[in-house]
């Protein structure tokens, strides 16, 4: 069944700042198998003049409202998470998240379009600080497999 | 491409504490030791089921396509497949370790083309990634264009870094 139209433009800002902490950081790390000394030793990190351990730039992905940004879990929107795929990514960074990070990330549906039999999901993304400093910005496409109305 | 890539062990099979303090600590490539068309050799990198349920559990992401077979067949897809957000940060990788410093990445953006299918055995799947200096830009930015395959097809399109180099 396709996907409410309803919900593009809406904004999602989870309700709390999300928490960037040391080891759910080198727990990504080494999840990505990543063993950057920056990502794991504190020491390391400081003395390459960042606060604390810094994060790998696709831990961004962890900051997010919801799963991926959208209230996947709304009925109303009708997205089925096991027929979701990922289209594509893009991340501008202006500085690395590091650890104490305490991110306010914003994520807007721009766009719900049908693509053969399938339905691309388009959303952009904000994170700024709770003091307000702009951190990156994201644009994500999920593909939504089979969902499109059938033509006709 | 170099005729034999390094393979990287993932990290839960290495001492991670045990990498050198500073050896990737400061950006070891300049802007003007670049040029247009310099490569950065292919690296594998291996997948195996246990490293998405891994992923899984440290992004949160457990949509069962990732770790179910079950799931996957339902789903209408070859098998269980890696998050493509797993398969980005490898590629990431080999950008962010040529550089040295994160701080040095202000961009990077990957189309996902073709699932990476991650069989339950002990061999899991093989990603192999190199990159090669596409463009040189203003304010010693340069874009490095990268590619990434696995069992011989591209499982990245259009997979770009811009980097700042000192």
């Amino acid at each position: 069944m396709p996907l409410n139209q309803d919900f593009v433009g809406r904004c999602f800002v989870a309700e709390v700042p999300f928490q960037v902490g040391r080891e759910h950081i080198r727990k990504f790390a080494r999840a990505v198998g990543d063993d950057n000394p920056l990502y794991h030793d504190v020491a390391a990190a400081r003395a390459a003049g960042f606060a604390d351990l810094v994060a790998p730039p696709t831990f961004l992905i962890n900051a997010m409202p919801g799963t991926l940004g959208l209230p996947t879990d709304d009925p109303a929107l009708g997205l089925d998470y096991t027929l979701v795929v990922h289209g594509e990514q893009r991340f501008q960074l202006h500085r690395p998240v590091v650890a104490g990070d305490e991110l306010v990330t914003s994520s807007t549906l721009t766009s719900i379009r049908a693509v053969g039999r399938n339905e691309l999901l388009v959303t952009t993304y904000q994170y700024e600080t709770t003091g307000g400093e702009q951190v990156a910005t994201g644009i994500c496409t999920l593909v939504s497999r089979g969902t499109a109305a059938p033509r006709g | 491409m170099s005729a034999s890539p390094a393979v990287d062990g993932r990290a839960g099979e290495t001492a991670v504490g045990e990498t050198a303090v500073g050896e990737t600590m400061t950006a070891m490539i300049g802007y003007d030791d670049v040029e247009v068309g310099t490569e950065l050799p292919e690296r594998l990198f291996p997948l195996r089921r246990a490293d998405l349920v891994r992923y899984a559990g440290a992004s949160g992401d457990f949509n069962p396509i990732h770790w179910s077979d079950r799931a996957a067949a339902e789903a209408g897809l070859p098998g269980v497949i890696a998050h493509g957000m797993l398969t980005m940060a490898t590629a990431a990788r080999l950008v962010t370790d040529w550089i040295g410093d994160p701080r040095a990445l202000v961009e990077i953006g990957v189309k996902f083309s073709s699932p990476v299918v991650v069989p339950d055995d002990d061999e899991g799947a093989t990603v192999s990634v190199r990159g090669v200096v596409e463009k040189k830009l203003d304010g010693n930015r340069v874009v490095v264009n990268l590619t990434t395959r696995c069992r011989g097809e591209k499982v990245l399109m259009a997979s770009r870094a811009t980097v700042r180099l000192p």
